[in-house]
This record gives structure tokens, sequence and C-alpha cells, in this order.
């Protein structure tokens, strides 16, 4: 994570972000929300009402300017997720200074503005120049400094050919010469739609987030219904209701808290993503892999290291554990591979054998080669000591090599070789002359910590599928080791693909993480497809999703933020809804009190005055927003604890609390007003 | 609160676990077009016939539209008829009393109130209708509204089981199905086991007797009383033969005979439940829904029953209460208790029933019925209506709280979006606008007000109980108010109108594209839908979304009236 959240209400957020409050009082704006722009045309007519007030202008004023705070607090905390979101657009900015692009046409090379260039063209960047334009390498391979997108300092390899090619217009290529062939037009790049998107230009309403405005409309309308028919039944009752106090009554039931914070809501959770370094192309993807229940990952390097271990020595009968790790380091030494490095180390760990220093003069190093298929180094002998030719390789290399010497194969080996073999690892043979000394077991080593994600995953009712190339006993071994749910062997880019549509005809909405030109169909196909960065353009544009980190656990990340956001709605939905039971009994026992001075036991909160009570509900519906801003912005916490408990606790928190806090909101703020006599 | 009406509670909630399954479990087979019964050795062939008749291809199933349509078009032909039968009646059989023909607004409400299942009664039934007008006119939709309404409730529960279909089956065949598998073969037991209790069964001319001190004569009603009363009960229409309805003893003779109307309103809602568990293969769910039900059901009873049984604090001052409590307008055969339970049943469902006079209730009595039929009469509710209306409850809560577990709101592992919100908040809107909007044009419209013998808070609650009771097709009335009126007739039918088939449509539109969805498999982050906390969430959904927007108002009314009262204030 390198950009930090910036904290809740930096100035240099709050500070633009209440001009903008002001700003987003076009009623242009605010009629996209039905709940504010009624709350808006209610202190519109209120304002009003001041003047055509008759003896209670200094009521009327207060309700009027707690109205207009109602919905300047609503427009202040979309502003303060917007502001959020532009900061880092404006470090992003920084990056895309209008550059010169060296175009080659026809061989010969040619300085034009970036902004000119076309798909297709061909351009040239060396050691120093900042990449023009999206595009792949076709030619050449070189450094590249990303940090300007991912804020990582250290550069990356981009090459032509293969899963890393593509560049990002507004990098630097900090060595060597690469040709590039542009594949997006300047203002649709993707350094310009990350811009747009964290600025929150381009954000459109998710399905959810539509459904729900729907459902806040509706409930507004009914509540203006009963609002506007009161006023006949007051007549008939005769008692005369004001247009302020009705208006009260109105922006105190319609759910303004909801209302008010929706957008803030929506932003902020794009806005949190981004700072765990994800792209996320819309929100309605984030909001997607809130639903995710089966994810679909690359065995290498997301469950497994990458690379095979060696875990453990298995001696012939009649050798020592140690000789034959020693014997196994020796052979090693030379070795850079990763599983040669793995087997020094293991030698290390269980018998202390360092790893010793070996020039040329001591021996001779036998590197690996297709043809024989081992390794290994001939010590010359002296000094007491004989000449050695230490071997390790795959079992049958090794068994051909013993027999051309002479030597035997013990039977307790071979049974160790199948072993290990159906335990999903690798076997290698280690000998000394003609003698076999042992095998040394290579295996997939699953990355620690992984299970217990797998498990979290699983209380969170996400299904895991692991992806691989090895064969199925490989793949079983791992999958039980690590804790996946399901496996699929040998897959093929076809395979993945029809799993894909497998499991969605099945109802599931399915993620998925890739990087290669050959994920690209599955990503596209999967409702949430993370694209890693390292990755090619291909890859990247066909999922939903930029990992900048190239982190493929950051999925976990992803769909905690989507939980977190679908929470966050119905949370205050709840609790905006079940504020209403507390207004209604500050506000309705306060509207009869004059007409019916008998239904005094109903104003059960002991309000001083009809119009403190009144007042105090609508103060206190303002505040609410302006006090639930944080927890808009960061998000409802998620525990994975199961569907049922988490509704309970939720329910608890939002619906009993929505219940209770305004009774005890309400109460306190009516004892202030009448301490400071403000009515 | 005597101990007598905790065991009669306490027998009556029993009873009605006891035949929810089997009910639940016979309408599977009523409502499943190929289902096997016992009638259909003499059934079959009669139903089989009826297809032809009308030309209906009973293999074919409807979508959405063409089901709702058929339903609309049908009950327009139904309504045509029984206008015209009322409009003529003079020239029609079976009428010994020689009654002319209704007024146009009259016949208008009582044709659309029967179409709709709510028999709201603007006549006396003995003092107006002849014979005929009452069997072919008015029984003919009492079979056929309740059937039309447990079609739409079938229907609308296989757009919730079915997955990734278009249709949601005919209905022609669940209208002829229920009608002679489920109505007819129910009623002709009932019908002939109220006659053992003294319900009259004739075509006599009214008789005339001499009072006991033989100075006056008295016209005593007869008629063919048990077949009418029985659908009434069991289809939850609600429209007695007599102006007095269950109070009459010709209607409800016995307390057996009450105890039973009373479980035969609940009877076809609540085994509905049991449908629907089934149905959707989580029969958890259904009893979720049951449980619900039950719930609201005590809490207005217990209301009710506790402020009825208090009686009347000024006749205690005054020192002249009877005991028991409140028995102003009840049967003394009944007493406090069976008549608070028979209210509260009464309006639960939207039968409209009364074997007492809810406008004599207590104050805070009376709000119960009112408040029950303000919530779309979801407690067990119309047979059909009482489902469909509560599953819309059912959506709002799981789409409100759903999010709460932190994925897109899915019911049974649908998906709720916009399109299945906006259709569920519609037909809730309906019902708003249609009560508190003509309640507000009669509180102040001199049209509105001529109708009112009370005045005060007691005339607001009546004014809107008759919009509540129309606008939920309950049909019971709060009496005082005189609705046979040009304006009142219209209103209420067009309040009738709106609140059956404006409600309908959109429910139906949910239900079709609820069923075109895929379902999501089972996983431990599925929204449970049964279970307390569900059932919790489902009553605050009901009370919170389904009840605050009429709470203002009926502080107006039945509340504002209940503190007067406490000062001695009486309207």
């Amino acid at each position: 994570m390198t950009q930090k959240s910036p904290s809740l209400f930096d100035w240099n957020i709050a500070g633009p972000a209440i001009a903008d409050a002001f700003r987003k009082l076009d009623p242009r704006l605010t009629i996209k929300n039905p709940v504010m722009f009624v709350t808006q045309v209610g202190a519109v007519l209120t304002t009003a009402g001041i003047l055509i007030a008759a003896g209670e202008r200094g009521f009327v004023a207060q309700l009027a300017i707690w109205l207009w705070f109602t919905v300047l607090f609503a427009n202040f905390a979309e502003a303060v997720a917007e502001g959020r979101g532009k900061a880092q657009a404006e470090s992003l900015r920084k990056a895309r200074k209008d550059t010169m692009a060296r175009r080659l046409c026809d061989g010969r090379e040619e300085r034009i503005a970036a902004p000119e260039l076309q798909i297709g063209d061909l351009v040239m960047c060396e050691t120093g120049d900042i990449v023009p334009a999206d595009g792949d390498v076709i030619e050449g391979i070189a450094s590249v400094d990303e940090s300007a997108i991912t804020g990582e300092s250290a550069p990356v390899i981009r090459e032509s050919g293969g899963d890393r090619s593509a560049v990002t217009g507004g990098t630097r290529v900090l060595s060597d010469r690469i040709v590039i062939r542009v594949t997006m037009e300047k203002g649709n790049g993707f350094l310009d739609r990350m811009i747009a998107l964290v600025e929150g230009a381009r954000r459109q309403k998710t399905p959810n987030e539509i459904a729900l405005t729907i459902l806040l409309a509706a409930l507004t309308f009914i509540f203006l219904l009963v609002c506007v028919t009161l006023r006949p039944f007051g007549i008939y009752s005769a008692a005369v209701f004001s247009l302020p106090v009705l208006i009260a009554l109105l922006v105190c039931l319609i759910p303004t808290t909801i209302g008010g914070l929706l957008s803030a809501i929506g932003i902020a959770g794009m806005d949190r993503v981004l700072q765990r370094n994800v792209i996320a192309m819309s929100g309605r993807a984030v909001e997607a892999a809130g639903d995710v229940d089966v994810l679909l990952l690359d065995k290498t390097g997301t469950i497994t290291l990458g690379n095979r271990m060696a875990t453990e020595f298995i001696p012939a009968p009649h050798v020592t554990a140690e000789r034959l790790a020693d014997a196994a380091q020796l052979a090693s030494l030379a070795d850079e591979t990763p599983e040669g490095r793995s087997i020094v180390v293991l030698a290390k760990q269980r018998f202390n054998l360092r790893g010793r220093e070996m020039g040329p003069q001591h021996g001779r190093f036998i590197p690996f080669s297709a043809q024989t298929r081992m390794s290994g180094v001939d010590l010359p002998g002296g000094e007491g000591s004989p000449s050695r030719s230490i071997r390790k390789g795959a079992p049958d290399a090794i068994y051909l090599h013993i027999d051309l010497l002479g030597g035997t194969l013990p039977e307790a080996i071979r049974q160790s070789v199948e072993h290990i073999s159906r335990q999903g690892g690798t076997p290698l043979v280690v000998s000394d002359g003609s003698e076999v000394l042992g095998a040394v077991q290579l295996k997939d080593v699953v990355k620690g910590g992984i299970h217990e994600r797998f498990a979290h995953l699983r209380k969170m009712g996400i299904r895991t599928v692991m992806i691989t190339g090895d064969n199925a006993l490989t793949a079983a071994a791992i999958a039980a080791e690590a804790g996946v749910d399901d496996y699929m062997a040998q897959a093929t880019p076809e395979q993945k693909l029809q799993r894909i549509r497998d499991e969605q005809a099945a109802g599931h909405l399915v993620a998925m993480t890739g990087d290669g030109t050959n994920d690209a169909p599955a990503l596209a196909q999967a409702d949430v497809g993370v694209a890693m960065n390292t990755g090619t353009q291909a890859a990247r544009e066909a999922g939903n999703m930029v990992d900048l980190d190239s982190n493929p656990t950051k999925l976990l990340d992803i769909v905690e933020i989507g939980k977190q956001m679908l929470i966050t709605r119905g949370a205050l939905t709840t609790f905006s809804v079940a504020n209403d039971v507390a207004k209604y009994f500050a506000i309705v026992p306060a509207m009869l009190m004059t007409t019916f001075p008998a239904i005094a036991p109903l104003n059960i909160m002991k309000l001083a005055t009809p119009q403190s009570a009144i007042l105090s509900a609508v103060i206190f519906n303002a505040l609410i927003i302006i006090a639930l801003i944080p927890l808009a912005l960061r998000g409802v916490q998620y525990t994975p604890i199961g569907a049922l408990r988490t509704l309970q606790r939720n329910l608890l928190i939002y619906g009993g609390g929505g219940i209770v806090v305004p009774f005890v909101g309400i109460k306190i703020i009516d004892l202030i007003i009448n301490v400071l006599r403000l009515v | 609160m005597e101990y007598f009406g905790w065991l009669q509670l306490i027998v009556f909630v029993i009873a009605l676990a006891a035949i929810t399954k089997p009910m639940g479990l016979y309408l599977m087979r009523v409502l499943d077009a190929g289902g096997k019964t016992w009638f259909d050795p003499v059934l079959k062939p009669v139903e089989r016939l009826t297809y032809r008749l009308m030309g209906v291809d009973s293999s074919k199933e409807q979508d959405w539209k063409q089901y709702t349509v058929a339903m609309l078009l049908f009950s327009l032909v139904g309504c045509l008829f029984t206008y015209a039968i009322l409009r003529l009646q003079h020239l029609l059989p079976l009428n010994p009393q020689a009654f002319g023909p209704l007024s146009a607004h009259l016949a208008f409400n009582t044709a659309v109130s029967f179409t709709t299942n709510t028999n709201w009664q603007s006549y006396g039934g003995e003092s107006t209708l002849s014979y005929f007008s009452q069997m072919v006119g008015l029984v003919f939709h009492n079979f056929v509204s309740a059937a039309a309404g447990i079609a739409i409730a079938a229907a609308v529960v296989r757009g919730i089981a079915r997955h990734s279909a278009r249709t949601l089956g005919n209905f022609w065949v669940d209208l002829v199905r229920v009608t002679y598998y489920l109505l007819l073969p129910i009623c002709l037991v009932l019908a002939v086991f109220l006659v053992s209790q003294g319900v009259i069964q004739n075509f006599k001319p009214y008789t005339r007797a001499l009072t006991l001190d033989w100075t006056a004569t008295q016209t005593i009603a007869q008629g063919p009383v048990a077949s009418q009363v029985a659908i009434k009960i069991l289809g939850t229409n609600g429209g007695g033969f007599m102006n007095a309805n269950a109070a009459h003893p010709f209607e409800n003779p016995t307390p057996l005979s009450n105890f039973l109307q009373m479980l035969s309103i609940f009877s076809i809602g609540s085994g509905l439940t049991w449908y629907l568990g089934h149905m959707t293969g989580n029969q958890k769910h259904g009893w979720a829904v049951w449980i619900t039900m039950l719930l609201l059901f005590l809490g207005g009873i217990l209301l009710c029953w506790r402020v009825e049984a208090g009686g009347n604090p000024i006749h205690q001052q005054l020192g002249v209460a009877v005991a028991g409590g409140n028995m102003e307008g009840k049967e003394v055969r009944f007493g406090v208790f069976n008549s608070a339970l028979f209210a509260v049943v009464t309006t639960d469902a939207s039968c409209g029933a009364v074997n007492a006079m809810h406008d004599s209730f207590a104050p805070l009595g009376g709000f119960v019925p009112l408040f029950n039929m303000e919530l779309g009469e979801i407690i067990f509710g119309g047979v059909g209506a009482g489902l469909y209306g509560m599953l819309v409850f059912v959506v709002l809560a799981v789409f409100i709280a759903g999010l709460m577990v932190g994925r897109t709101p899915e019911y049974l592992g649908k998906k709720i979006e916009a399109y299945e919100v906006k259709m569920a908040m519609l037909a809730l809107l309906v019902l708003s606008v249609s009560i508190l909007g003509f309640a507000a044009w009669a509180a102040v419209s001199p049209w509105g007000l001529t109708g009112l013998s009370n005045f005060g808070p007691h005339g607001l609650t009546e004014i809107l109980y008759a919009y509540s009771s129309g606008t939920g097709n309950n049909g019971s009335a709060f009496a005082g108010l005189n609705a046979n009126t040009l304006w009142y007739n219209t209103t209420l039918g067009l309040a009738m109108l709106i609140g059956r088939f404006l409600m309908i449509v959109p429910i139906m539109a949910m239900a079709g594209s609820l069923a075109q969805k895929k379902v999501a498999p089972l996983s431990s982050g599925t929204f449970p839908v049964s279970g307390g906390t569900f059932v919790v969430l489902l009553i605050g959904t009901v009370l919170l979304i389904g009840a605050l927007n009429f709470l203002p108002v009926l502080t107006l009314g039945p509340v504002v009236e209940h503190f007067l009262m406490g000062q001695g204030k009486l309207f």
C-alpha cells in the first residue's frame, strides 16, 4: 500500500469541499438525487416562509437554516469523497505532461506531439524518454520506471513478446531502447481513464445504487403524500399545520441520511480500492466483487511461492542423512536455479552445513543440460581423500548414470522416488560415484498463511478454485495442502474460459486473476477480472480491474471492499428508516399539542415546547449526516462470520441503534435549544 | 382478559397451526394443473368440459402479462355481468319481496365490491337484494374473486420458485381448479355444518311475526343464507346475507359456528404459506412467513382485547360499567373476547365479515382493525392477496437488510434489482395514494362530510376506515358513515378497483421478472430467509415501511380520541 489514505477531514480536502458543497446546490445537479432535491425545495419554500410567517419568524428562520444545512451537509459528504479522489488524480496528472513522441515513419524518425499519435503508430523510446502513449513493445527490452502510476520505485522490465509487453503512457524508460506500437489514442489511455475514474467524473451509478435510489425515491414520494394529505386532515380536525412545520415533518421522514450519503459511499468505495493500488474500471466491478462466490486463482505466485523447493532428504540404506545432505549441497553449490539454492539452504537448516565457497581450483562443476538431465561436481582427490564425482538429477537419468558405472540401485530408493511422485512432489536422486546416496524431495511450497486466507474466504461464502498446468496428481496434493476447495489441473485457456462459463451458468459470480494474453478471454468472461499490471495490454484491457502491485491475493481485499460498500448502504438505509420512529414521537405530538392538549403523554421524550421539538428533530436530522460521513467514507467493518451473524449484528447496531439514537439525540438537542433560548 | 379468552386463543392458534400443512398439501395438488385429488372421478370431466366451453388450452402456460390480462378481462366481464343483474333485478326471477332495481352508483359500487373480493356493502342485504341477485350476481363473485386471488398468489409463488422461466401458469386453469376442487367442496361441507348449527337455507318470503307483547309486527328475513355464509368466510369475501352480518343469529348462531368461521377465514391464507415453502423448496421460509403473520396477529388481538376488556373509563367513573369490559355494539352471545378476536381476524384477512360493531369499540380497540387493514391485510390475509401482499414486504426486507450481509440482495437465490424494487414500491404506493388521497378529499369536501353521523376524531376514523377497507378489499365498515351516496359509492368503488388491480399488476410484473432469473446456489454468505432473525426483520419492515405513512393520520383519529376519552370527552 503505497498511497496513504488521507485523514477524513484533511483541510486540503475539506476546504475545497465546503466550496463545492455550495456549488452542488445547482438544482440541475440535485435533481439526480430525489431525496435531497425534495429537501432543497423544502428549504427554498421555508426560506420564503420567513417572509409570510406571522409571529414565529425566528422559529421559521431557524428551520430554514437547518434545512439548508441538511442539503449542504449531504453535498459536503459527496465533495469530501470526491476530493479524496481528486488529490490522487492530481498526482497522476503530473505524470501526464504533454510529451514529444519520436514517431517512426518508414524507418525515419520524426518528432510530433504525443496527442497527435494515432493507434498503430510506431514510436521509439530510449533512456530517459517518457512513453508518450499506451502501447505494446514490439522490439527490444527496457527497464521502465512506473512509479508515476504504481507508486512503486523499483523499475520493471518490459520486453517485446511474452506477457510483459505492455507499457503505459507517462512512464519513463530508464535504460535501453524499445519500439512501441501505440494501442490507445490520447485522452483514452490508461492514465487518462484512471484520472477520470479517480475524480469520479465518469462515475455512473451502479445497479444496486440505482435500485436503492428507486426505493428512496418511492419512500420520499410516500412521505410527501403523507404530509400533503395531513393538511386537509388537519383542516378537518381544526388543527392548522403551517407549511414550514409540514416541510419539517417531511424532511425528517424522508430518508435524508442515506439519501445524502449514498453517492459518497460509492465514491469512497472506489477510493478505498485505489488505496490498495487497484484501479477499478467501474463501480459496478467493485460492487460485483462483493458478490463473488467463486474465485479462480493461478497456482504459481498466488498459492505457492512459485518455485519448487527441497523439503526433505531421504537417504539410501546404510547412508546417513547428513552424508546425503552434504553431497547434495556440494552438487548444488554452483547451481543458481531456485531448486539448487533451496537444497543448499535445506542442508544448512537441517545439518548446519554451511555453503562453502568453491573456486574452480577445488573442483569442476557439471552444469545441468537437457541431454544429461543432471548436474553435479567433480572433486579432485588429494591428501587422503579420493576423488569424487557427485551427481544429482532426475531419477531415470541417475539410474542410467550409475548403471554405466556398474553400481546398483537400492530398492528402497526406487520406492521412495515413487512415493514422492505420488505425493505431488518432484524427486531428485543423488549419487557419489557409482553409489546412490538417496533422494531429495522437491515440492511446491505453499505460501505461509494461505491456508487461513482460504478458510477466511470459505467463511465469507466464497469457493476457491486453483488453476494449474501441473498434472492432476501434483495439483491434488497442493490443493489439499493449501486448502482450496477445488482445482483444475493441466488447464488450457479454453478450459479456463469454459470453467468460468459453467460456474456462471450454475448461478455463481466468478472472479479471476490473470496476467497473460491467454488469460484475456477468461478475464473478460469473469464477472470480476483482475489483471496484473505487469501483464500484457490484452489482459489489462480484458479485465475490469488492474492491480498495480501485481499481487494476486489482492482480490481478497477487493472482495471485502465490495462487501463493505454494500453493507454500508444497507446499514445506513436501515438506520435512516428506523430513525423515523423517534422523529414521529418528536414532531407529531408537537404539531397537535395546541389543538389537542390531551395528547401530552405522547410526548414521551418530554420535549420542552412544540417549536423546540420540531427544531430539535430537524437539527438532529441534519447533524446525523455530518456524524455519519466518516462511516460512509470508511465503510462498515466486515468480518466473515457468516451471513446470519453479520445480519444479526448489523440489524442490532443499525436497526436497533437507528431506533434508539435519535430519541437520545433529539432530547439532548432540545435541552441545548432551551438552555440557549433559541425558540 | 379472563382465562376463558386465553384458553380460546390458545385453541385457536393450535387449530390454525394444525390445518396449515394439510391445507398446503391440498393447495399443492389443486394448483398443479395435473395434480390428483379425491374429487377427480366426479370433477375431472366437469373441469375438462369447462375448458372446452371456454375454449381454453389447459396445457398452455402464460407469461405474466398474458396471465394478468386474462385475470383483468375476466374480472371486467364478471363486473359488468353483476352490474347488469343488479340494475335489472326487478325483471329477474326469485324476487319474492319485489325489490326494485339498484341505483346506477350503488350497482357500480356493489358490482366492483364483489368483483374485487371486497364485499363492501353500501346497502342492507335483506332489504335491497333479491335472492337471484344474491345467489347469481354476488355469490358467483364470492367464488371466482377468491379463486382469482388464490390464482394470482400461486402465479407469484411460481415466479419465485421457478428459474430461467418465462411462464407463471395458466390463469383459466388455476381459476377453474381452485373453484371446483378447493372452494366448492369445502363450502359444501361448511354450509351443511352451518345448517346443523342453525343457519337457515331456504327460499321463503320473509316471515311476519307479532312481537311478544302482541302490539307490533316484525319482519324476519329468510333466504339461502348458509351457502352464502360458507363462501363469504372461506373466500374472505365478508359480504353478509343480512345487514348485521355475522352478528345475526341466522348467520352465526353458536359459539362453535363463530369459532369455525374465524378459523375458516385464516385457513387458506395460512395454507398458502406452506405452499410457498413447499414450492420454493424451503419449508422453513414458509413457516417463517407464517410465524411473522402469527406474531402480528397476536399483537393485534392482545391489544384490541386488552382495550375492550378495559371497558369505558367514563362508565366506570359513573359506576355504570358492565362487567367484562366494553359491551357497546357487541353481541351478548359473543362477549368481549370473541368480538375482539373476530374483528382482528376479519381485518388481518381481507374478509370484512363482522360479528360486532367496530364503530363502538374503544378508540384504541378500533385502531387495531384499522391498522391491520392499512398494513395491507397481510396477516394471513385475503385468500391469495394476503400472501402476495406479504411477499412484497419480504422482497423489500430482503432488499434493505440483504445489503447488510455484504452481497447484492438475494431472495431465495434470486437477485433483487431495480425492477423488482420499483414494482414492490409501486404496489405499496398504490395503497397509500388511494387510502390517504381519498380520505383526505372526503375529510374536507361537502360530499364526504354529509355522510358522517359522528364528528371530531371519531368521524375522521370512520372516513379513514371506509377507504382503508375499500382499498384493502376488506369490506367491513366502521358504521356511522352513510356511504350510500353517489360520491361515496363512486370513490369507494374506485378505491376498491385501485386496491385490487393496480396492486396486482406490479406484483405480477415482479413475479414475471423473478421467474426469469437464475438462482445463485446457497452458501454461508447467503441471506437467510428463515429463522428468528428473519422474522424480526420482516416484522420490522412491515411496521416501518407499511405503517409509518399512516401514523400521523391515525394519531389525528383514534389516538387523539383515546386521549380525549381519558379526559371524559366522547364522540
